[in-house]
């Protein structure tokens, strides 16, 4: 099986590094983010106050009526332990009118209005505070599409994207975040007892195992299966991989003329800076 | 005979030729303070790596009276400078390139050969290749120059030793990646691209027992980081200093050129290769492919 174990110090001085050059260039001082509760929020929070500075930082709780006390009280650690700025907004009566029109609407609905609704809040905030909104989503749930389009996937810049979930705990450690945050089951807490492993039918280990190898040694899936996995979690995790690219680009555009945003009209977003 | 280089490992304005020029006048002015007798710039360091459609906005054309090598120029009377630009050519082709600057004048300009054109690298949808590899003369003995990729064949040093360049000035813009594992391999606190790049520029220095002087930028593009960690390699194939990774510096080394002389005397790897021997098998190597 692969290693994936990552030179902490060295991700934490290039991320730390990023954060600050990237918000600083594009004329900002400060991020905001939401913290859930969970790790990689935790982590984003971590670095961000190390790059910024706490003051600079504002992290807000959005909980919904059905979010666990536990992820309040796993925020409150964070924010005690960095000193950062807080906000704690619930969302429950903002997104309740729209979800009672709707009496027969499934989870899967619920937990994207409540996604996007803290996207809204993110972006309103971001203006109020003038910080940039950071990202928090990790390697393994940007491959899995193991998020919601324009809710919690989106930020101004992502310092944690390219690290599977299993380094996300590696690097947590070494940043000192509190042991319980780093223990306790991945969960999107959009409902009472949802876990993440429980809800993609595997665990964070078996799949950063793979995607790891699918992505990063660039192995077939044959020979994944000739590596010891199950031909059945091959594809269930490539078809995941594949049918989510389109959270992972940029909408397309249909070419008309002879120059086109995304085709031909080519520039870095730190152009001119 | 002695030399004194200093590395100038900057971050860079992505497109704003002005302000980088600006920046390298006060890095030359730095380094001179320093006693340098020659100060290296990384690749594109008077526009920045990922330019895309900037390419052709960014071009210059290495001239006296050119505006942004006037200055440069002027400066180089007293201190040689290599800085790495675009060059737009007669007929608006555009190259990543190397000018060697020295008493005023443009020794030498390289035009970067080999264009990388795949994974995040898109160098060959923008620019043109170069088509040479020269050594040339400069008042501390004959220089080769290379960009970044054209390093990573063994052919384009290869080619400046049997030319005559006794020092090797490598620019690099190299994108920082491959957090180390813990494996036999691991060196704690550098990239694997850090350490890909320093052991063959070290087997270089060995093998063709010369100096190896390269220069790597620092910074971000987007996501993007450059690792910087400028670097000499003597003629021993050993470190002779390693600069600080991923922050701006002027990195500076003195060079004994005498030591040309005192590693080819223990180990006459120049005086016995075979060139003909090489041409021979080249031509029937390439013979072979036709047919």
């Amino acid at each position: 099986m692969p290693d994936l174990s990552i030179d902490t110090g060295l991700a934490r001085e290039i991320l730390t590094s990023f954060i600050k050059t990237e918000v600083t260039r594009a004329g900002f001082q400060r991020v905001v983010l939401g913290l859930s509760g969970g790790l990689d929020s935790a982590l984003a929070c971590y670095l961000a106050a190390e790059a910024l500075g706490p003051q600079n930082v504002l992290a807000i709780r959005m909980p919904y009526k059905t979010s666990s006390p536990e992820s309040l009280e796993h925020a409150q650690l964070v924010i005690d332990a960095l000193g950062v700025t807080s906000l704690t907004i619930p969302i429950t009566e903002m997104v309740d009118p729209l979800i009672e029109r709707f009496p027969n609407m499934e989870n899967r609905r619920k937990g994207n209005i409540m996604a996007r609704q803290r996207m809204i809040i993110l972006f309103d905030q971001s203006e109020a505070f003038k910080g940039l909104v950071l990202g928090t989503g990790n390697k393994t749930e940007i491959l899995l599409g193991y998020s919601t389009l324009y809710g919690d996937s989106a930020c101004a810049l992502n310092p944690i994207g390219d690290l599977y979930k299993t380094q996300v705990r590696q690097l947590a450690r070494d940043m000192g975040i509190p042991q319980v945050l780093i223990d306790k089951a991945p969960s999107a807490d959009l409902w009472l007892g949802q876990t993440d492993e429980g809800e993609l039918g595997f665990t964070y280990d078996e799949v950063d195992q793979l995607l790891f190898l699918l992505v990063e040694q660039r192995f077939t899936p044959e020979e994944c299966v000739e590596n010891g996995f199950s031909e059945d979690f091959v594809r269930k995790v490539l078809k995941r991989v594949q049918q989510n690219q389109f959270k992972r680009v940029m909408p397309p555009i249909a070419k008309l003329s002879n120059r086109t945003v995304g085709y031909d009209f080519l520039y870095l977003r730190d152009w001119g800076t | 005979m002695k030399l004194s280089v200093a590395m100038a490992q900057i971050n860079t304005v992505l497109g704003d030729v002005q302000r980088n020029l600006e920046k390298h006048l006060v890095m030359i002015d730095e380094a001179r303070q320093k006693g340098a007798d020659l100060v290296t710039f990384p690749e594109l360091s008077l526009t920045g790596y990922v330019l895309q459609d900037l390419a052709t906005t960014v071009a210059c054309r290495p001239a006296a009276s050119n505006p942004i090598f006037k200055p440069l120029l002027d400066a180089s009377r007293d201190i040689d400078i290599i800085v790495s630009f675009v060059e737009e050519d007669h007929r608006s082709r555009f190259y990543i390139a190397s000018a060697y600057l020295a008493e005023g004048k443009i020794l030498h300009v390289h035009r970067k050969v080999y264009l990388p054109t795949y994974g995040f690298f898109d160098e060959g949808r923008f620019f043109a290749r170069g088509d040479a590899i020269r050594a040339f003369d400069t008042r501390f003995g004959r220089v080769g120059m290379l960009i970044c990729e054209d390093f990573w064949h063994a052919s384009s040093p290869y080619l400046l030793w049997l030319d005559g360049a006794d020092l090797f000035f490598f620019a690099s813009a190299s994108p920082g990646r491959g957090l180390p594992a813990k494996n036999c391999n691991y060196v704690p606190g550098r990239l694997d691209s850090a350490r890909w790049v320093d052991d063959i520029n070290r087997a270089y220095a060995g093998m063709f027992t010369s100096f190896i002087i390269h220069t790597n930028r620092v910074g971000f593009e987007d996501g993007i980081n450059f690792w910087g960690g400028s670097s000499v390699f003597t003629p021993d194939g050993e470190p002779l200093i390693n600069g600080p990774e991923r922050v701006e510096a002027l990195v500076q080394a003195e060079l004994d050129l005498g030591q040309l002389h005192r590693t080819r005397s223990r180990l006459p790897l120049l005086r016995d290769e075979r060139v003909s021997l090489v041409e021979r098998e080249l031509n029937r190597i390439r013979n072979k492919e036709k047919d």
